[in-house]
């Protein structure tokens, strides 16, 4: 109501990112309409985000604090359709995602850009699902979304000038620092980062050492701000698997798949923070 | 209500080193800074946030809402005491 469609972006998904990502946009005052398939999910994420908006605050990631915009959520895609652009961030999944996408598009007037939040499924396999290829890009956000400054964006193959442009302006608007790369599975930082954190479970399970004295070692010796199994658990563990499935399957390197100490943990609902636990405790679940 | 009777400034400062420490897996002196030692990242100061709302049952807002009144526990301590209302020594 009153909004310029300028001042609106969509999100696609309530998780973890979407959740994250909507956080930093109110942050930022923008306003923003969510929509899962879940109403239950869209419930919790009101909640978690008022608490992540608190957050952004107290860590002074909202300058100038804008007055927060808006949130609406929905669960149906028909309303993304007045959005400056739209941003997917279901599960990293990728026959999902395509599906997801086929809708977005179907949806969404000529001119307005797609955004898939991908930590690796190639550009260019999500673009053939899609009406107009020229409008889609990735961009790979962090979680937390609204503390973490950079964003990776994924060039694809297909994506034109104009939706570039205007996908970097409106990160920009978002306070994002951007680096643009090509298109490839899994990119630059899930290539990079997703295969130490496997590796560094792996160290876990065969005894080398312990997971706060991998992550003290990454930390002290190679500057790694958390150390990796705690990203791990920042990131979530089923996540984490997926992405690394994907990563495997569509670079032939067998070493990339989950290690067995990450698909037991995965199989016992211990996921990271968002279950309380998963390779550290971290007791009650933030409410 | 009983509980709410018997919080006292030094209770406060006790249930706060408690619930940080164990957190931390760490001794945490009440003056320590705990962002500037790394005790606590920018994930862990949000959860201290919710916790000393529910455990106190205080509502954190506004300007309250800021770093430095959770840098160390005596901070934490004077901050709840005062959202509390309990009495202080000056100095806090």
């Amino acid at each position: 109501m009153g909004h310029t469609p300028s001042d609106t972006i969509a999100v696609v998904g309530a998780g973890v990112m979407g959740r994250s990502i909507t956080a930093l946009a109110l942050g930022r005052g923008v306003h923003v309409v969510l929509v899962d398939v879940s109403e239950e999910v869209l419930g919790n994420a009101r909640a978690e985000i008022a608490q992540q908006l608190r957050h952004g605050q107290f860590m002074g990631a909202f300058p100038g604090s804008p007055a927060p915009g808006t949130l609406t959520t929905t669960q149906s895609t028909s309303e993304v359709a007045d959005a400056a652009v739209v941003i997917e961030a279901i599960t990293e999944d990728a026959s999902l995602k395509a599906r997801v996408m086929a809708d977005i598009s179907s949806t969404v007037p000529a001119g307005v850009p797609l955004i898939t939040n991908t930590s690796g499924i190639p550009i260019a396999e999500l673009a053939k699902s899609v009406q107009r290829p020229a409008e889609l890009a990735g961009v790979h956000f962090m979680n937390p979304a609204y503390l973490i400054e950079m964003v990776e964006v994924i060039r694809g193959p297909q994506t034109g000038d104009d939706a570039m442009a205007a996908i970097l302006s409106v990160l920009e608007r978002l306070g994002k620092k951007t680096v643009v790369v090509r298109d490839a599975p899994g990119f630059v930082t899930s290539r990079l980062l997703h295969p130490m954190i496997n590796e560094a479970a792996r160290v876990v399970a065969e005894g080398t050492a312990s997971v706060e004295a991998v992550d003290r070692l990454m930390h002290g010796c190679l500057g790694h701000p958390t150390g990796p199994l705690r990203t791990a658990d920042l990131i979530g563990l089923d996540n984490l698997a997926d992405a690394l499935r994907l990563l495997a399957e569509r670079t032939g390197n067998l070493t990339f798949e989950p290690c067995e100490l990450l698909m037991e943990k995965v199989r016992r609902g211990d996921l990271g923070r968002k279950t309380g636990r998963g390779f550290y405790d971290y007791g009650k679940v933030l409410s | 209500m009983s509980m709410d009777q018997a919080v006292t400034a030094e209770g406060i400062e006790q249930a706060i080193t408690e619930f940080v420490s164990g957190r931390v897996k760490a001794e945490v002196p009440a003056d320590e800074d705990l962002f500037a030692s790394g005790l606590v990242s920018s994930m862990f100061a949000m959860e201290l946030v919710v916790h000393l709302e529910q455990a106190f049952s205080v509502q954190i807002l506004g300007d309250d809402l800021k770093r430095d009144n959770f840098r160390t526990v005596q901070a934490m301590t004077a901050l709840v005491a005062r959202l509390r209302g309990v009495e202080q020594p000056a100095d806090a």
